[in-house]
């Protein structure tokens, strides 16, 4: 055995009782957290015929149809010179990733009971663990979004260099209400159907298929509640740079819902897994 | 440094259980009844509590006042029956479930065993599912890399280490999952009835294994319903009653107070039930189709079992003989050896079996019945459920009584066929 786990590791377990260890097991358990998704991604698209293509095919799909509805029969604008497609495309990437994050993290401690009821670890590992999976669609993605940027002879600026920061955003604003509904749901098994409700509404409410700059001025911060609308703001920013102004005191409002929510999730995660064995 | 590696004081756990009150099937009964449901579980919601299925709501004590403290390399048994609060236990030291009352304190790198294969996919190979279980168990990747081929050799499916698990047979399958598990290096290893696997040979391998982990100075808490196993492998049992610790001591008296609390509380049949099923009743008949509790060796056991089913296709019907000590002496499964399911539609329903005639020793016995389900887990299982007496056996016909208790086992082997002798002449030299 490595020496670095010597006996020195001395435990209490009681009731109610805060787990200073438990950054630390964190820590420890890396590799658990690397394994499971590993895991997630290799049996994503097991057994399916085209595999890997699913991650081109579905939000190729739906840019055209989004472009043809808002672009061509609403005749919604879109910004500066950029041609519609990849106006909606640059809105889609951030809320395809943030919204497969939410789905999946959130029914991710669930699926995984068969793990939470027989060992112990971290159980925050598995909703991050879900994580990789939207990642990894994300990036294939990407590659389409050059595609199609090459094909409309869009260049991208220096603005493009803070897409990562735009990406990690996506993520925290997902994982937030993700955590706080992994939670919740274990307890209170109706979000279940809640959230895949919510998704499918945020699509809407959100400015994936059209321009955020289409809401009155007036209504401009109130919007911003809604944290996706200053992800995408980014998104468009960081890709169509010059063409796409970001909004700030919008995106300052985005970004303290985020961080609200994450320190909401978070704290709800920590106080409630010491019992989902209990509940599961 | 210390030398107590485990120590639980007052240990309790509390679960919040409910029931379902039968009622008639009136519509507006029923409408009523869910909405004073909705009401409850939303003021439930409000109030943070968790919902619970039912229309009566109980408390109930898995574990209470539970003290013990274990030594460093100390190999130790947790005896008792179903619903003893054995896993309970287990999983509480395992960090899974957190202690309603009272405190443990853990000295050492733990790993438990509660199930083997936890965590396996079955989309991934053999070898992809070994680096997944070992790091779900807490092994890091090096640890499993440089365990890898003994893990595989242990388990005997190299030929199959690159193909999906889903394509491995039930056996291949648990020999994997007990292979990664254990080749477990910690300090402190809990394990939960996981060597019910495999094949004889393997099973044997298994405690071999176990034996070896413990006697490498590891420290090891054992569950398990195999008293055979749990007398070689442990020196110290500590037996459960209803969540209470009975005993704790030299594993002989253990296992002696653990039978002496079997064979009281036949009385009282409230048996529980199942997820799908609930055994009701359960006899030995005589040959007048009566209810007795005692057999005449070499004569066809009749046995009848009430069970009640859902609309849950696939269960069978398990048997267990069990002697005066509680080793098994014989199985029989109604959906393996006979291809037998338990009906689906829901209802009560009564078996008849006959088995054919054993000439027992004469001692006491016992009979646990379980229903189980195609995936092999037992879905309700009663333990000595039929117990009864073989008053005496003569398998020669004469006043000779063949008892359990003489050690010589508990079937007195019978002849086929006239015992023959032939006087062998001297070869020449």
């Amino acid at each position: 055995m490595n020496s670095s786990d010597r006996p020195s590791q001395r435990l209490i377990l009681e009731a109610g009782r805060a787990d200073r260890q438990y950054w630390r097991d964190l820590w420890r358990y890396r590799e658990l957290f690397f394994i499971l998704a590993w895991r997630d991604v290799a049996v994503r698209y097991k057994q399916t015929v085209i595999g890997l293509a699913w991650a081109f095919v579905r939000p190729f799909i739906t840019m055209v149809v989004f472009t043809i509805v808002f672009g061509k029969l609403a005749k919604l604008p879109t910004e500066g010179a950029a041609p519609y497609a990849v106006l909606v495309f640059a809105g889609l990437l951030p809320w395809t990733l943030a919204s497969s994050i939410l789905s999946d993290a959130s029914g991710s401690v669930l699926t995984n009971s068969q793990l939470v009821s027989k060992v112990y670890f971290p159980r925050i590992i598995i909703p991050f663990a879900t994580v990789m999976v939207g990642l990894v669609d994300f990036c294939v993605s990407l590659v389409i979004l050059a595609g199609v940027m090459l094909w409309y002879g869009v260049v991208p600026d220096w603005h493009i260099l803070m897409l990562p920061f735009f990406v990690a955003l996506a993520v925290a604003v997902a994982i937030g209400p993700a955590l706080w509904a992994a939670a919740v749901v274990v307890k209170y098994r109706d979000f279940r159907f809640v959230i895949p409700f919510v998704v499918q509404i945020g699509l809407y409410v959100s400015p994936v298929g059209f321009s955020a700059k289409v809401v009155p001025q007036e209504w401009q911060l109130l919007y911003s509640i809604n944290p996706m609308v200053g992800v995408i703001d980014g998104f468009r920013w960081a890709i169509l740079g010059g063409d796409s102004p970001l909004y700030l005191p919008g995106f300052a409002v985005s970004l303290l819902v985020t961080a609200f929510m994450l320190w909401l999730g978070i704290r709800t995660f920590r106080r409630t897994e010491r019992g989902f064995a209990d509940l599961i | 440094m210390s030398d107590t590696v485990i120590r639980a004081e007052k240990l309790g756990k509390k679960f919040i259980i409910g029931h379902k009150v039968q009622y008639g099937g009136i519509l507006g009964e029923a409408l009523v009844r869910s909405a004073r449901g909705i009401a409850r579980r939303g003021a439930d919601m409000l109030r943070g509590r968790a919902v619970i299925e039912g229309d009566e709501i109980e408390e109930f004590w898995a574990l209470r006042d539970v003290d013990f403290e274990i030594r460093r390399g100390e190999v130790v048994s947790i005896i008792g029956h179903n619903g003893a609060g054995k896993t309970t236990l287990l999983k509480i030291l395992s960090r899974i479930l957190e202690p309603t009352l009272g405190r443990v304190e853990l000295n050492g790198r733990v790993a438990s065993l509660l199930e083997v294969g936890t965590g396996f996919h079955q989309e991934l190979t053999g070898r992809e599912n070994i680096f997944l279980n070992g790091a779900i168990l807490g092994m890091t990747r090096k640890e499993v890399q440089s365990r890898f081929d003994q893990i595989v050799d242990f388990s005997g499916v190299e030929k199959f280490i690159d193909t999906p698990v889903k394509r491995y047979s039930v056996g291949m399958y648990a020999r994997l999952a007990f292979s990664v598990a254990a080749h477990l290096e910690t300090e402190i290893l809990f394990v939960d009835e996981v060597l019910a696997v495999g094949d004889s040979e393997f099973q044997k391998r298994c405690l071999d294994r176990m034996s070896a982990v413990a006697s490498e100075g590891r420290t090891v808490l054992f569950v398990s319903h195999n008293l055979a196993a749990v007398a070689a492998l442990t020196k110290r049992g500590i037996v459960l009653k209803g969540g209470q610790l009975l005993f704790d001591g030299p594993i002989d008296a253990a296992i002696a107070q653990y039978s002496a609390s079997l064979s009281k509380g036949k009385a009282n049949r409230d048996w529980g039930k199942g997820h799908h099923s609930a055994i009701i009743s359960a006899d030995l008949l005589d040959a007048q189709g009566m209810p007795t509790e005692s057999y005449e060796p070499g004569t066809p056991f009749n046995l009848r079992v009430e069970v009640e089913t859902t609309n849950m296709p696939g269960l069978g019907l398990e048997l267990q003989l069990r002697d005066a000590n509680n080793l098994p002496v014989g199985f029989y499964s109604s959906s393996i050896f006979s291809q037998v399911a338990l009906p689906s539609e829901p209802g009560r329903h009564v078996f008849t079996l006959s088995l054919q005639p054993l000439f027992l020793a004469s001692g006491d016995y016992s009979f646990d019945i379980a229903t189980n389900s195609l995936t092999i887990v037992v879905d309700h299982g009663v333990s000595n459920a039929i117990p009864f007496n073989v008053a005496a056996s003569s398998p020669g016909g004469i006043a000779y009584d063949f008892k359990q208790s003489l050690g010589n086992g508990v079937v007195a082997l019978q002849l086929a066929a006239p015992l023959r002798i032939e006087r062998k002449e001297p070869e020449p030299a």
